[in-house]
């Protein structure tokens, strides 16, 4: 397919649209550390008690780049709403999906710790968040394998419906297993009994932030992914032009 | 659909026959494996008694691996793949033929890790019905998704280090499940082991479906 | 239909790179074409878009009355690829892979029993494993896998590459027999002193094109 008419080259991928985002997430993300900071120290937990306002929004962004991974493969797999563009904002999530998956499991390790001593406890949430890292970190493996963009897109699809499916799956599963052996559980760090409403503000403060922050990422991501795109195809007609002149037709 | 799988699987399992693959490396591998826990574990400690079931399912998934990655090289070689494409046969049953023949040489694997497990660690097999519909479950979940990954690799040179890659954080919980339903099932405390069967045949249905649907697409572009 | 396959401006690609840069051809049901052209050139390309194996990114393709813009699939049926590649598998025996072949297509196992005849692959070679057989060998197989189809277009890539000159005089009057019957068949060779007697037209392929006549070549 031809290339469509370019606007002029593109310097970054910023445009208004983004900067007032990224400023609104970075004044969110500042109130929750400042919000957090001031929160009291619990008897129990001391100093790491404060990752309440940090772990919970990481995960449930973590989860939420997983879906729209998910839901974005869909929708380029379904043949009435195929466009390359869910394809970039599935690659653009997962990639920064798997860095939220990977904050979680470091967040969620390090506020374990002082509780239980160590820094890895098999809490079921635990166990199978690093199950889902491993399974998108495979999906980006399977993104890097060189191939035709279309190629590529409908694999990748395919390859975060697979993963999806089993995470549901995943989950259920350790949840049971590890209730079973009455495990240690990070459930029993969180604000059950720290009704205390400065938890409760810097928890949700968090929320907010960490989903802006994930949308300002995924949208910057979608943009070069759309640039290298453009940059691939803008070349065919040159090649279509390049590859006819191997030939040169002599009048007889 | 199923005329074309039971040609496929009829094909494949004819080519194991020939080639005994799976009968002269896999499993001695799979025996192997058994072997090193062993070394790693130190019989003399119980820990290989009380660990049987999960080791048992390691061992599995690391068999299945290689009998995946062996199905696949069958059809890496010389152009087969395009013939697969031009066959006309239904791409359903091509997904289902070759995870049939994946399924029935696990189930041999398995025979002889059970008999590896009685031998080597000291097992009793105490409720059989348990542990065999475990097996049989769980087989068709590791076959299924083996072979969905598998094709989905099969055209890649990356194939041999991308394959583990993915298939075996999927197949986790099917060994979480199985190794828990085979504890019970081993200490013959089987109320305990059965409803971990729920999770298995979930994921066997679902991948299955999965496969059906998808692999005529992912054969295009293996 | 009169008309077996017919291209306009087909593009196709291989990642970016173009190899086939806008063909037009037309060929009728019966007509034995010959493509002709260097390595490189882009006919066997050519003949995997015809096949339905190979997406047409730019232009009109029809194979068979398949529009292969939106569905590759259906055409796959109805004819048959002889490509570089045999796609047979080494550990079953010749017998076994003709089988397979003509079961494969919703052929009875005597059908791939008679194309094993008709390219002289029975006998002392029918329970041979296929791992055992020689390059020429191996092509009459495939080509036998080819006869089970019963195919209304034969696409065949460098068919006489690898045979013997008995094994070639094999494929000679299977062409022939199969343009007789009014089949259709396509060859791309770059030999074209062996190829061209069969067929009743030659095109060259150059540039990602197909040309009339020979272009010279910028070095």
């Amino acid at each position: 397919m031809t290339a469509p008419p370019s606007t002029g080259p593109r310097r970054a991928t910023g445009t208004p649209a983004t900067t007032v985002l990224g400023a609104v997430a970075l004044l969110a993300l500042t109130g929750t550390v400042a919000l957090g900071l001031a929160l009291p120290l619990t008897r129990e937990q001391r100093v790491y008690s404060r990752l309440i306002a940090i772990h919970p929004p990481v995960a449930w962004t973590a989860y939420l780049a997983v879906a729209v991974t998910a839901i974005a493969s869909a929708l380029y797999l379904w043949p009435r709403t195929r466009d390359r563009r869910w394809d970039r904002v599935a690659a653009a999530s997962a990639e920064v999906g798997v860095v939220f998956i990977a904050l979680m499991l470091a967040t969620g390790s390090i506020w374990g710790r002082p509780t239980w001593g160590v820094w890895w406890t098999w809490d079921a949430r635990l166990t199978a968040s690093a199950l889902m890292l491993v399974l998108y970190l495979g999906y980006l493996a399977v993104r890097r394998v060189p191939a035709d963009i279309e190629v590529r897109a409908r694999r990748s699809a395919v390859t975060a419906l697979l993963a999806i499916v089993v995470v549901p799956i995943n989950h259920m599963a350790v949840e049971w297993w590890r209730t079973l052996h009455q495990g240690r559980s990070l459930a029993e760090l969180d604000p059950g009994s720290n009704l205390d409403g400065a938890f409760i503000a810097a928890m949700l403060l968090g929320f907010l932030a960490m989903t802006l922050v994930y949308a300002w990422l995924v949208v910057h991501r979608y943009r070069v992914e759309a640039l290298e795109e453009r940059l691939a195809e803008r070349g065919l007609d040159a090649a279509i032009a390049e590859r006819r002149a191997e030939a040169v037709m002599v009048d007889q | 659909m199923w005329r074309d799988a039971v040609l496929i699987a009829g094909r494949d399992l004819r080519i194991e026959a020939r080639s005994r693959v799976v009968v002269n490396q896999v499993a001695p591998f799979a025996v192997l494996v058994l072997v090193l826990f062993a070394f790693a574990l130190d019989p003399d400690r119980g820990v290989l008694e009380r660990a049987a079931a999960g080791l048992f399912w390691v061992a599995v998934l690391f068999s299945a691996l290689l009998a995946v990655q062996r199905s696949f090289s069958l059809e890496s070689a010389d152009g087969t793949r395009d013939a697969l494409r031009l066959s006309g046969l239904d791409p359903a049953g091509i997904f289902l033929g070759k995870a049939l023949a994946v399924a029935a040489q696990l189930a041999a694997l398995q025979v002889l890790l059970g008999a590896g497990i009685v031998v080597l660690y000291g097992t009793d097999l105490g409720r059989p019905a348990l542990l065999v519909a475990t097996a049989a479950l769980a087989t068709a979940g590791l076959a299924a998704a083996g072979t969905v990954y598998g094709i989905l690799a099969a055209g890649l040179r990356v194939r041999e280090t991308l394959l583990p890659l993915l298939l075996l954080p999927v197949v986790a919980p099917v060994l979480l499940a199985a190794t828990r339903a085979w504890e019970a099932g081993l200490a013959s405390v089987a109320s305990e082991g059965w409803p971990w069967l729920r999770v298995l045949g979930v994921f066997a249905v679902v991948y299955t479906a999965v496969g059906i649907a998808a692999f005529g697409s992912l054969l295009e572009d293996a | 239909m009169a008309v077996a396959i017919r291209l306009r401006s087909a593009v196709a690609l291989a990642g970016r790179f173009p190899v086939l840069a806008g063909v037009d051809l037309e060929v009728g049901a019966g007509e034995v074409v010959l493509v002709a052209g260097p390595n490189g050139a882009g006919k066997t390309s050519l003949l995997r878009l015809c096949a339905g194996l190979l997406p047409v990114s730019q232009g009109e393709a029809e194979v068979l009355g398949h529009d292969l813009r939106s569905d590759r699939r259906a055409v796959r049926r109805r004819l048959a690829l002889l490509g570089h590649a045999t796609g047979v598998y080494d550990d079953l025996t010749v017998v076994e892979q003709a089988t397979f072949a003509a079961r494969a297509v919703g052929q009875p196992a005597a059908r791939g029993a008679r194309a094993l005849a008709q390219v002289g692959m029975d006998g002392r070679l029918r329970d041979v494993a296929v791992a055992r057989l020689s390059a020429g060998q191996r092509r009459r197989l495939a080509l036998a896998c080819l006869l089970v189809r019963d195919a209304d277009l034969w696409l065949l890539d460098e068919p006489h590459a690898g045979l013997d000159a008995a094994g070639r005089d094999v494929l000679d009057a299977l062409v022939t027999e199969q343009a007789a019957a009014g089949g259709t068949v396509v060859i791309a060779s770059h030999e074209i002193d062996r190829a061209e007697p069969l067929a009743g037209r030659t095109l060259v392929m150059a540039g990602g094109r197909l040309h009339d006549r020979e272009p010279v070549h910028v070095a």
